[in-house]
């Protein structure tokens, strides 16, 4: 597999690191419900299909990325910038 | 059914070999069933197997997509071990290796069960100290285990490199002697003809394409069989299908779960004469080989540690696995690959399984055996067996349900987290 990392560009994918399910969101810390933050923790929807992952390029920028992946074919067909770095991606493009 | 025996070989030799009748029926579903076993993988042929000869619940089906024993119960690599710390682990792989020793008498079926003994490599003198504590640990629970120097290593594993100026020289290692292999198609076999034998009906070819709900109860599964559509109705249902649980467990509406699935690649070589006699596993990576009784090192190492249901890894592993194998044994350089393959894994959130009651009323769920499921596979059968005919879990799995991660009770053999690309 290869990764088109947004900043670096198109790498093998032993240079990332796997980070998991990019769609598990922390819920506020206020939300007291022990099932919410139960189903942050360790509920996955584990799709066979298109999958968004995040990956930290470790061996390269050091910046998360989101990675939408078919986990039936392995291929990617999407890398997104994430985090506050994006913005100043976006705004570089323009 | 005929009985197996020396007797029968020799007669049946006398004959030609021509009398020889096959090892279970090719049945015919019926409209309903007590239990529906879905998964006729080890630990689904297991649980019919259990559910008829302990518990005296015959009318059962086991109901597999494909042909039998052609998911992960062919895929593994074979081990069966268990040298554990944390108790429930112990206490329930211990069960199972009480079963694997007296398997191949109760199915009259012989699975070539091996205890050749499992051979943990240390590197460091840290690292001795762990496995010194896990012996203890295991002693404790009445399984035996054995610290070894260097030296005792060598004699045991004379193929090993243990130099002192190699890249992580060996300086001991944990030996557990009563673990080793068995034949890991015929303890599906076996399962299959001892269930089929007390009257489960094993259904081959019989995807299960949705479930029958009743008031929100399962009530029994929608099949596909040779391109017909057929309902079986069932008082339980039992789900036991390994790397396919995301998927069809989303069937029966359960869209998420503490599991994720992730592709686990095998290698094995040409065949050599006899040189490794343990199950040896390389301490500084990940990596565990035996050899075969056809003569090839059967091996493997971590998953590919993205999620995927391709029966297909990718290269990095290979050449992690390969490396490691050759550090450990350097003459084994020269060697070539017969084959490699991909397997799914259902990887749990802290590394061990789920053998429970539900998530859905009349449904049960056998599931997150992550890549340690063969070893499991007759005490996975026994407690899921135990579990549906009671309606609640045996002692030995009580541990096991998904309640468990709510309750903040995980069994983290690993102390990894939950984080299942790193069980």
């Amino acid at each position: 597999m290869r990764i088109t990392c947004p900043w670096c560009g198109e790498r093998d994918h032993q240079e990332f690191t796997y980070r998991g399910d990019a769609a598990a969101k922390r819920p506020a810390m206020s939300d007291e419900s022990i099932e919410a933050h139960q189903a942050y923790v360790y509920d996955r929807e584990n799709p066979d299909g298109a999958h968004r992952e995040l990956w930290n390029h470790t061996g390269g920028c050091r910046k998360h990325l989101v990675v939408t992946r078919n986990t039936l074919t392995h291929q990617i067909t999407l890398c997104e910038p994430i985090g506050p770095w994006a913005k100043r991606l976006k705004a570089a493009a323009k | 059914m005929t009985r197996y025996s020396a007797f029968s070989i020799l007669t049946n030799a006398l004959r030609g070999n021509r009398d020889w009748t096959p090892a279970w029926r090719k049945a015919e579903p019926k409209a309903g069933y007590d239990v529906i076993i879905v998964g006729g993988g080890g630990h689904g042929l297991a649980t019919a197997y259990y559910l008829a000869s302990v518990h005296g619940v015959t009318n059962v089906a086991v109901v597999e997509k494909g042909y039998l024993g052609s998911g992960n119960i062919g895929r593994n690599t074979t081990i069966v071990r268990s040298n554990y710390r944390l108790p429930a682990n112990s206490d329930f792989y211990e069960k199972s290796m009480q079963l694997w020793r007296g398997l191949s008498h109760e199915l009259n079926y012989n699975v070539m069960f091996s205890p050749r003994g499992v051979l943990n490599l240390a590197h460091t003198p840290g690292q001795m100290d762990t496995y010194a504590e896990r012996g203890n640990q295991m002693r404790l629970n009445g399984i035996g285990a054995e610290l070894l120097d260097r030296d005792q290593v060598a004699r045991l594993n004379p193929g090993l490199d243990v130099n002192g100026s190699a890249r992580f020289p060996v300086v001991g290692g944990l030996l557990q002697p009563e673990a080793g292999n068995a034949r890991h198609d015929a303890v599906a076999w076996g399962y299959a003809r001892g269930a089929d034998k007390l009257g489960v009906d094993i259904l081959e070819n019989t995807e299960v394409t949705g479930f029958l709900k009743e008031g929100g109860k399962i009530v029994g599964v929608q099949t596909r069989r040779n391109g017909e559509q057929a309902d079986i109705r069932a008082q339980k249902v039992g789900v036991a299908v390994a790397g396919s649980t995301g998927r069809v467990m989303k069937l029966a509406g359960v869209d998420r779960l503490p599991i994720e699935s992730t592709v686990l690649q095998a290698f094995v070589s040409e065949s050599i004469k006899p040189i490794i006699p343990t199950v040896t596993t390389f301490g500084a990576g990940h990596l565990y080989v035996s050899q075969s009784d056809k003569g090839g090192l059967v091996f493997g190492g971590n998953i590919d540690y993205y999620n995927s249901y391709a029966s297909r890894g990718n290269l990095p592993v290979w050449e992690e696995v390969t490396s490691e194998l050759v550090a450990m044994f350097p003459n084994f350089a020269r060697l070539r690959l017969l084959r490699s393959w991909g397997g799914i894994m259902d990887m749990s959130m802290d590394g061990s399984p789920i053998i429970t009651t539900g998530p859905v009323d009349g449904m049960f769920l056998n599931a997150g055996w992550c890549y340690g499921g063969f070893k499991a596979t007759p005490a996975s059968g026994w407690c899921f067996a135990h579990t549906i005919a009671q309606d609640k879990p045996h002692d030995l799995n009580a541990a096991f349900t998904l309640d468990r991660f709510k309750d903040g009770r995980p069994i983290d053999e690993l102390g990894a987290g939950p984080t299942p690309w790193y069980h």
